[in-house]
């Protein structure tokens, strides 16, 4: 049973169709790598699955939860890490991870265990408002994995990364993998794509235009296989 | 986690922001004073109005404080995508309404022992009724916060929020703002039958709101 099931979807940003009819199925214990041109629809489909983005037509399925019946149920099992932060400004690291972990029903060591992990801990008490555009990216992943979420939607997780910021994240996501995770990422980066080994979807004006596997020592296409 | 224990993870979020920033201390109590002023000035305390009108000036007074808070408890939510880190936390939508009402309700209240206190000393009220004052208080500004919550969110996801907010909420608080000024009338007064009468009006207008409020914040939520 896939963890995404996603047919001929269609999402409307305004009057805008975002999405034109995408399908997409993610397995569990994949990683899958939203590539495509600004303005393809890469960030809609990560809000569709999230359920924050509602669908106008088609189907889609997350964890089994219809997400035109029902775009909420399914939240707790995943995490999304988009644009923004979505943290509080005048909450310091700590406290935005330890709110973020105690609302998703993680135990509280999971906020410190994220904190570590992302190297946040001697900014513990720092607030958000006086973070820089990395340290909050690292927020943003720590509050992430301080969900116990199987399912994890990333956009553009690299952005605002340093060398060794992105290094310590690919090795965080093929650990959560390995542990039978969930990952969906957006990316214009396609050697991180690459080094993680995605299975690439391509998304160009809406529509899934081709998919292939992208594995460090070679790309086999899905058509040629 | 159960219902309660969500709100009240939610308010002590909301009441831990306002600790470090300090925004209803430092802007919306000053405004809530100088708003009792300003009625001070303008109706003379000389000509013996003002302590007829007390009631009625310190509830107009906390309703415009109220106005603020609102606006702050949802501009919170609007930085850095948080209103979408709250849909997606996994809380209960009735969990969110209850921590946010109950944050504001806090605030408020802090700010009317202020008012009331300033009520006392330039209106020249004798304080009377105390029991009655606390009760009616309590019960009237849980329901300022629970339809400041409600209303708040309708206009949360809007660029015009800070002007809409205001257009929502007064004529909803009308029923509020009549019951509790004529509760601290007669308790004023020391007229406590009628006083006990019309807080219960209010007890009846506070469940009603949290009812409304629990039912219906998750789809407002949803739609801001």
């Amino acid at each position: 049973m896939p963890v995404v099931s996603i047919r001929q979807a269609v999402c409307l940003l305004g009057r805008f169709p975002a999405l034109a009819g995408v399908d997409l199925e993610v397995d569990a214990g994949e990683i899958v790598w939203l590539a495509g041109p600004n303005g393809a629809g890469k960030t809609t489909l990560l809000r569709l699955i999230a359920g924050l983005q509602p669908l106008h037509r088609g189907t889609a399925t997350v964890f089994d939860f219809d997400l035109e019946r029902d775009r909420r149920s399914h939240r707790r099992r995943l995490a999304f890490v988009g644009h923004e932060t979505f943290a509080y400004d005048d909450l310091s690291v700590a406290e935005n991870l330890d709110f973020a972990a105690r609302a998703a029903g993680s135990a509280p060591d999971r906020a410190v265990e994220a904190r570590r992990r992302f190297g946040l801990d001697p900014l513990a008490a720092v607030r958000h408002a006086g973070l820089s555009a990395g340290q909050r990216r690292r927020l943003a992943l720590a509050t992430a994995f301080a969900r116990d979420a199987e399912l994890l939607l990333l956009d553009e997780p690299h952005a605002g990364l340093d060398a060794d910021g992105r290094a310590l994240l690919d090795d965080t996501l093929r650990a959560f993998v390995a542990n039978g995770g969930t990952v969906v990422f957006s990316s214009h980066e396609s050697d991180r794509a690459t080094l993680l080994g995605a299975r690439e979807v391509r998304i160009v004006g809406g529509v899934v235009v081709g998919a292939e596997r992208v594995a460090p020592t070679e790309r086999v296409t899905e058509a040629s296989r | 986690m159960t219902l309660v224990e969500e709100a009240v993870l939610v308010a002590a979020k909301d009441l831990r922001i306002e600790a470090h920033a300090r925004v209803v201390m430092t802007q919306v109590l000053p405004f809530g004073v100088v708003v009792l002023l300003l009625f001070a000035f303008a109706l003379d305390p000389d000509r013996g109005v003002l302590p007829v009108v007390a009631p009625g000036l310190f509830w107009v007074a906390v309703l415009l404080s109220s106005l603020l808070a609102v606006s702050r408890s949802f501009a919170i939510e609007a930085d850095h995508g948080a209103r979408d880190g709250l849909r997606l936390s996994g809380l209960d939508g009735a969990a969110i309404f209850l921590g946010k009402a109950a944050a504001i309700a806090v605030q408020l209240l802090v700010l009317e022992v202020v008012l009331l206190i300033g009520v006392f000393v330039l209106y020249d009220v004798d304080p009377r009724g105390l029991a009655v004052l606390v009760v009616a208080g309590v019960l009237a500004t849980t329901a300022i916060a629970a339809l400041g919550v409600t209303y708040g969110v309708l206009a949360a996801g809007m660029r015009v929020r800070e002007t809409l907010v205001p257009l929502l909420v007064l004529p909803i608080t009308m029923p509020v703002l009549l019951g509790a000024t004529r509760a601290f009338e007669f308790a004023l007064a020391d007229d406590l039958g009628p006083a006990w009468r019309w807080t219960s009006l209010i007890a009846m207008i506070t469940t009603v709101t949290i009812t409304l409020g629990v039912l219906s914040f998750e789809s407002l939520l949803e739609e801001a």
